[in-house]
């Protein structure tokens, strides 16, 4: 009894973490999977009911509004957090004075929440006392910003404020990967004669695909999930013009009590999710085998 | 030929110094011009919760303010003082704190454990048991709520701080897990063989030999808990409403009660206090937040 308790202590004491994963993500997940073929309102229904959720689903403006808000968003929530990451990332690699003092600057942001920036934000942009009576009081009378509260450019209100928050993370990774590589590659280029852009374009950038890789995974999985930020700066408005999916399934589960409906929400999400992350997974533990 | 390659370089160096000082000023320029993109909403927040409302309206966000007026500081910390419809942040910060020592210790804990074993103790097929906890990093939480909120009501825990601790801990598994095995895993198993060979069990091999090295990734860990779970909104929003709920449940609220006029003062003042402990973490300890970032690197 005792040899066998001491031969499988490992596997004991991880029990607890596998049973635990185990029912609260893999069980969870099939559960919300399974309600998601009833028809459950209020209450969990356990009949099977078929695909009508997702039919329902992919019919309901409202939801259609938040896919493309969602693909609107992450498109401009790349790119801007991309651009700006790297250019932060390649300028603070030139031996900067102060450069410890910037980055803690610029990556600030992450340490807080999507409700603390999506407050401060909602302050800076509202059109009556924010950016827009700054730029009049400042003799540009006719100046107005009024996309917070505009159906058509609140969506925008969200970009400006995620990327506030998640661009100094994308120039961390590129800072890290831009040090990772040898001086001597740099130094071999300026030597054959290529000026510093053509170190970067030709060389430096293309050896951080890896870099690139790992920031749109991350970038693509924080929009996806992007519920805090727009909950704090527009609650999904004006209307419902800036709703995302990750809204529309906790309003349609806990507001409005269609259980089965925001079940198959839920489910699209996940397997959004899964599309980008089970590639990623594949070929980092390929990468981690071949080391 | 190591010479010549030098002063090659040299005199390279000496016909760029002009471009190269233009260079450098464009450099600090735009730099600096997104140090103050990044710094803007601190300073208008900060300036903002130390004027009063009549300085909002006649000012612009810029405007510093007339003195050190701390009033809305104190409203949004202890409230008015009148009853009912007073809501302020000081119960809900304690309720926070509540929730993230135990959550931050537990889930810390048992990622120790199974990073321990995952790396020191393996076993056939524990490649795919890692696998399996690490694909709990990236699930969207929204594919949870519903089972969850359920079995909270069935355990008799729901809208109460144990509750969180709970999800906060299950929830952190995958995470710690992540990154105690990947920290681990650089420590030579060599070690560990012979410390088994004298004799060493199981749990003396861990607090001798593998917790005294562990300074590091402890800090790495427990940060980033801490961050996480200080910051969340999705879950406290979901399972808790009403005196259980954490403090940024609690902000989200004061700053959209639509009561009598909006306060733009006491809202920042509020913001500030809800994001003063991760920001002091992150400026005391950012080397460590920035490795749990991008080792992590799965914000969710």
């Amino acid at each position: 009894m005792f040899k066998w308790l001491e031969k499988n202590l490992p596997k004991i004491v991880m029990a607890p973490a596998v049973g635990l994963i185990g029912w609260f993500v893999y069980g969870f997940v099939l559960w919300t999977l399974y309600i998601s073929f009833t028809n459950s309102k209020i209450l969990p229904k356990y009949e099977l009911w078929g695909v009508g959720q997702y039919v329902k689903l992919w019919g309901s403006r409202k939801w259609l509004i938040a896919v493309d808000n969602l693909l609107i968003f992450t498109a401009l929530f790349l790119i801007f957090c991309v651009v700006i990451g790297i250019i932060l990332a390649i300028f603070l690699d030139q031996k900067i004075r102060a450069e410890g003092v910037l980055r803690t600057i610029y990556l600030y942001p992450m340490a807080l929440s999507f409700i603390v920036t999506g407050t401060a934000w909602k302050w800076i942009l509202n059109p009556t006392l924010g950016i827009q009576k700054m730029f009049i009081d400042w003799g540009f009378e006719n100046f107005t910003f009024d996309w917070l509260v505009n159906r058509e450019m609140a969506i925008y209100t969200i970009v400006i404020a995620g990327v506030w928050q998640s661009a100094g993370f994308v120039m961390a990774l590129f800072l890290a990967g831009l040090r990772s590589v040898e001086d001597e590659i740099v130094k071999a280029a300026k030597i054959d004669g290529a000026n510093l852009f053509t170190v970067y374009w030709k060389i430096l950038l293309p050896m951080m695909r890896p870099v690139f890789f790992t920031s749109f995974v991350i970038l693509v999985h924080i929009s996806i999930k992007s519920y805090d930020l727009i909950v704090a700066l527009t609650q999904g408005g004006p209307g419902i013009s800036t709703t995302m999916p990750a809204l529309y399934m906790t309003q349609t589960a806990f507001h409005k009590s269609q259980v089965g409906l925001s079940a198959a929400s839920a489910m699209m999400m996940f397997m959004a999710v899964a599309a980008v992350i089970i590639p990623y997974l594949y070929s980092e533990l390929r990468r981690e085998n071949a080391r | 030929m190591q010479d010549k390659i030098h002063t090659s370089y040299k005199q390279l160096e000496q016909r760029s110094k002009y471009t190269n000082m233009f260079l450098r000023w464009f450099l600090y320029f735009v730099l600096i011009l997104f140090a103050l993109y990044f710094i803007f909403p601190l300073y208008v927040m900060i300036v903002t919760s130390l004027k009063t409302m009549e300085e909002i309206r006649q000012g612009t966000l810029l405007t510093w303010p007339s003195g050190l007026n701390f009033d809305s500081w104190a409203v949004a910390w202890g409230g008015r003082g009148y009853g009912a419809g007073d809501t302020f942040l000081k119960p809900y910060f304690w309720n926070s704190i509540k929730m993230v020592v135990p959550a931050v210790f537990f889930s810390t804990f048992i990622g120790a454990m199974t990073g321990y074993v995952l790396t020191k103790w393996r076993f056939k097929g524990d490649q795919w048991v890692f696998l399996f906890l690490l694909f709990g990093c990236f699930i969207p939480f929204q594919a949870i709520l519903l089972p969850m909120a359920r079995t909270l009501g069935v355990l008799g825990i729901s809208n109460s701080v144990i509750g969180l601790v709970l999800v906060h801990t299950v929830y952190g598994i995958p995470f710690t897990t992540l990154f105690f095995r990947n920290y681990y895993i650089s420590v030579p198993t060599e070690l560990v063989k012979a410390a088994r060979i004298d004799g060493a069990g199981f749990f003396k091999i861990f607090f001798k030999i593998l917790l005294p090295i562990s300074a590091p990734i402890i800090v790495v860990t427990v940060i980033w808990q801490f961050t996480q779970i200080w910051n969340d909104f999705l879950f406290g929003s979901t399972f808790s409403f009403g005196e259980a709920a954490p403090i940024q449940v609690a902000l989200n609220n004061m700053v959209l009660s639509s009561t009598s006029v909006k306060e733009y003062n006491v809202d920042m003042a509020s913001a500030i206090i809800a994001g003063v402990p991760t920001l002091i973490v992150y400026v005391l300890a950012g080397k460590y937040f920035i490795r749990g970032l991008t080792s992590g690197a799965v914000k969710g």
